[in-house]
Formats: C-alpha cells, sequence, structure tokens
C-alpha cells in the first residue's frame, strides 16, 4: 500500500499552478498517469523519486519516505526509474549499466536474456537502436529488485511496432518482479494494455481515476462507436459535405448535410460515432 | 648555436614543469567540488562565485602579484602565520610560486569542469542516484568518465597557463636561480643581458612544447568526440 499526499507550486507554461495530489496505490498495481503535458505528471513522478522536493507525505508499506521531519533521499528509496532518453551511462557496456546498479550477474543475464538483448551485453549504449536502448534502461531499473518502478513516456520514442513489443516485456517484468509501477503515457492502447487504473491529472489535480475501461471508452448512451479526432478539411459536393477526420493515423470522411456542416470550423475537435448494430472486425 | 644548445640550462624548465604539474594537481583537487556546486547551483550566490573565480583572467597580473606579496609577506598577518607556526616563508620561494600560481591559474581549471559537468545529460546523474550512488560516487564514475575532452581541456590548459606566466611569478617569486627561475623569466633576463642565442633557444623549446601540448589536447578531443558521436 502507498499512500501519496503531497503539494508543490510549479511554475508552468500557463502560469502558476498547484499540484495538489492524494493518491493511493495497492502494493502490484500498474497505474498509467495520463493527462495534458503541464498537468504535472512528469514532477509527480520525480517527487516519488525523491529527485524534486514537495510539501506532504510519502508512505510506502510501512515506511516513512516523506513527512513533516524527513525526506529521503533518491539513493535510499530503493526504486527503479526508466526515463524518456533511457539516460544510460554512456562509458560502461550494456552489462557494466546493469551491474552499476548491483553487482548481481545471475539477474542481469536473466534480465538481458527476458528482452532478448544477451548477445548484445558487451557493445557500448550509442551502438544499440532506441528500442534496444530503452530495454536495457527497464532491466536497469529492475537491477535493484525494485518496490516502485516509475516510467516517464518509457515508450514515446519509439515506433508502434517496437512500442508493442516493450510493452509485452514491460507486462511481463512487472509481474515476475511484483512491482508497483506507475507510468506516465499518452497512447490509449498503451495504457488499455498494460495498467489495471489510469488516474488523470488537469491542472496538477486528479480529474479522473479508474479503470482503464472506465476512463478511456468514451462511448455513452445508445452509441456503439466514438472516436475523437480532428476535423481537416469540408469538401462540399453538390448536396452533401464530405468532412475529413483524421482520428489517430487515419484519416476517415464522413458525409454530412450541408445544415449539419454549417457549425463545423476546420481544426476543431470532433467525435465521429454511429449506432453500429453489426460492426464488421476483418484480420489486417 | 649547437654549442649554446649543449651547454643550455636546462634547469629554468625543469623549475616551470615541477611548478605546473604541483599547481595541476592541487587545482585538480580544489576546483573539482567547486566546479560541481557551480554546475548544479541555482542559489543566487552563484554568479558571485563565478565572477570571482573569473578574475584572474581578467586581472593584470602585476594587481595579482601586488596583492599575493600584500597577503604572504612576513609584515602580514596570514604571512606571519605560516612563518611562525609551520616555520615556511611565502614569497621570493617556490612555495610563493604555487600558491600564486593557484590562484592564477583558477579559472583556467575550474570552467572546463563547470562546463563539462553542465554538459551532462541531467537524467543521467539522477539515474546514478536512484541506483543509489552517493554524489562522489556519481562524479567519479558517472560524470567525469563521460566529459574526458572537458577534463584533459582543464588538466593541460592549466598546466600549460601555469608553465606560460610571467608576471605573477615575478612579482612573488622573483628570479632565484634554482628556486623562483622559472623558463619565462628566465627569458626575459636573457633579454635584458642581451644574450639572444640562449633567448632565442628557450623561446624556441617554449613554442615548440606548448604546440605539441596543444596538438595532443585537439587531437584527443577529436577522436573522442567521434567515439562517443557527439559531432
Amino acid at each position: 500500500m502507498m499512500a501519496i499526499n503531497i503539494n508543490k507550486k510549479l511554475h508552468g507554461s500557463s502560469g502558476e499552478m498547484l499540484l495538489d495530489i492524494d493518491l493511493h496505490i495497492k502494493e502490484g498495481d500498474f497505474v498509467a498517469l495520463a493527462g495534458e503535458s503541464g498537468s504535472g505528471k512528469t514532477t509527480l513522478l520525480r517527487i516519488l523519486a525523491g529527485l524534486e522536493e514537495a510539501k506532504g507525505s510519502i508512505k510506502v508499506a510501512n515506511e516513512s519516505w516523506q513527512d513533516a521531519k524527513i525526506c529521503l533521499k533518491p539513493q535510499s528509496r530503493g526504486i527503479g526509474f526508466v526515463f524518456q532518453d533511457y539516460a544510460l551511462f554512456p562509458n560502461m557496456t550494456i552489462e557494466e549499466n546493469l551491474l552499476f546498479v548491483a553487482k548481481d550477474k545471475a539477474l542481469a543475464s536473466h534480465l538481458l536474456e527476458v528482452t532478448g538483448l544477451e548477445s548484445l551485453k558487451d557493445r557500448m549504449p550509442n551502438t544499440l537502436s532506441g528500442g534496444q536502448q530503452q530495454r536495457v534502461s527497464l532491466c536497469r531499473a529492475l537491477m535493484n529488485r525494485p518496490k516502485l518502478l516509475l516510467m516517464d513516456e518509457p515508450l514515446s520514442a519509439l515506433d508502434p511496432a517496437m512500442r508493442t513489443k516493450l510493452q509485452h516485456e514491460i507486462l511481463a517484468l512487472h509481474k515476475e518482479f511484483g512491482t508497483t509501477t506507475i507510468m506516465v503515457s499518452h497512447d490509449p492502447s498503451e495504457i488499455y494494455r498494460l495498467a489495471n487504473r489510469v488516474v488523470v491529472l488537469k491542472q496538477g489535480k486528479i480529474s479522473k481515476d479508474g479503470s482503464a475501461k472506465e476512463v478511456l471508452l468514451q462511448t455513452s448512451g445508445s452509441q456503439k462507436f466514438t472516436f475523437e479526432g480532428e476535423l481537416l478539411d469540408l469538401l462540399t459536393s453538390d448536396v452533401v459535405t464530405i468532412a475529413v477526420v483524421a482520428i489517430g493515423q487515419q484519416l476517415v470522411e464522413v458525409v454530412l448535410t450541408q445544415s449539419q456542416s454549417q457549425s463545423l470550423v476546420v481544426g476543431q475537435r470532433v467525435r465521429v460515432s454511429t449506432k453500429a448494430f453489426a460492426p464488421i472486425l476483418t484480420q489486417e | 648555436m649547437l654549442e649554446a644548445l649543449m651547454h643550455l640550462e636546462f634547469e629554468p624548465f625543469v623549475l616551470s614543469f615541477k611548478l605546473a604539474g604541483i599547481t595541476t594537481l592541487i587545482l585538480f583537487a580544489l576546483s573539482l567540488p567547486l566546479s560541481w556546486y557551480l554546475s548544479q547551483s541555482k542559489s543566487k550566490s552563484k554568479p558571485f562565485l563565478e565572477a570571482l573565480t573569473a578574475l584572474p583572467i581578467v586581472l593584470p597580473p602585476s594587481v595579482l602579484g601586488f596583492y599575493i606579496l600584500v597577503v604572504l609577506s612576513h609584515n602580514s598577518p596570514v604571512g606571519a602565520f605560516f612563518d611562525e607556526y609551520f616555520g615556511i616563508k611565502m614569497v621570493f620561494n617556490f612555495t610563493g610560486l604555487v600558491v600564486a600560481s593557484c590562484f592564477y591559474s583558477l579559472p583556467f581549471m575550474v570552467q572546463p569542469l563547470q562546463g563539462g559537468f553542465e554538459s551532462l545529460n541531467k537524467n543521467m546523474l539522477e539515474a546514478s542516484y536512484i541506483a543509489g550512488k552517493s554524489k562522489l560516487e556519481t562524479i567519479f564514475r558517472v560524470a567525469l568518465p563521460n566529459m574526458k575532452p572537458a577534463l584533459l581541456t582543464a588538466l593541460i590548459i592549466t598546466f600549460a597557463h601555469t608553465v606560460g606566466e610571467f608576471g605573477v611569478v615575478l612579482m612573488v617569486g622573483g628570479s632565484i636561480e634554482g628556486e623562483t627561475k622559472v623558463a619565462s623569466v628566465a627569458i626575459y633576463e636573457m633579454v635584458e643581458i642581451m644574450d639572444y642565442t640562449t633567448a632565442h633557444l628557450y623561446s624556441g623549446i617554449m613554442v615548440i612544447i606548448s604546440f605539441l601540448v596543444l596538438l595532443g589536447v585537439y587531437l584527443f578531443n577529436h577522436s573522442q568526440n567521434k567515439k562517443i558521436g557527439k559531432f
């Protein structure tokens, strides 16, 4: 059980803002932290790691990491942290990067085996691809068998195929090590796949908190399909208007009557929904 | 010319390099914590400290030499203290030269080190803290090995700059044979007594050594940058 109750004044891009978080996390949970950029996700992660100061208290199991009197240094918290930019030590080989954390050769070779990096263990980090480097970073974070694993957008710099692969590895390692994991992520499919709880921050406060399904699935009422997207273009042809909407990486066309299209402005966020009675799922 | 070279007194060079070597070692030990503090600090006193550190670059060596003389002479409290308790005289001897050189060359050690520390990926240092490593261990095992060009620049430039000093040395040390008469002072004396042959030889040797040292630094930095793929 982890009890977080912290607050801190932040000077964000949109002026001053109060980060005010009261959060309880069960042991072994996989929590995704979502929210717009500048909402305080990374700061919260850094406060948990002891890299930034804040007022309030953090209690993990029966150990107090921070209260009115004490504030444990990052060195004494025994956590794992995966940075977005990997942050490997360029002067050490892959294996040395892992052994730097703990001199446990058996664990290092096990982690490298799970992530398929064993043949690369004597290479230097700069000779590896982004996906490989992030795997090393993940392995390194697990070397001290952390109770708490923190990940700051670990996969955002990688291509979609590599992401999916690493998501499976992250989930497998999370289960194997029984860590409590908190991951900052923007990708709904990633969150859905990995997290059993989603906490959404807005302007430094928790705005939504629930299971991935509750928070992320946006269908409501009798609508069966809803996609959010950006209106890219409105093409008028005869009596109808065709709206081009970007949903994720995909462009779709939606036919509108002219009266429907009158209130729309190119560039705005729109929702495409349909009452689909028999949706067809075809394999790629 | 060849005969003059055969009979050339090399003691001034030995003295110059001994002085530079000792100064570099002392300054490295002193500058490491200072430059680390400056690179990590967001304190309001930082610009003040930075300006103070950089002062020897802009001050005329005579000003620096004058103050060092005033503070270290046996008439001053500091000089009297060292003389009385340790039996060390601080001016017109080699010890005085070392003290003066440490002030004179301080920015040449601090600034490259500070720049090197500042250029490091902050997340990388934090990853080391999270791995349970202290600041000291992080500096020696993560920070310094990843800023070798800056480290080498700091060491070599400090060494070379100390070899090349003249004004401060002359004021604080004078020109005592085998004690404070370093190469630059020896050249000045040769010119004064119009012994141009020796002056030529001394100066030529200085130019060649200095060039080779700098060439070595630049070659090393070039190969390092290639190795870590920075450029």
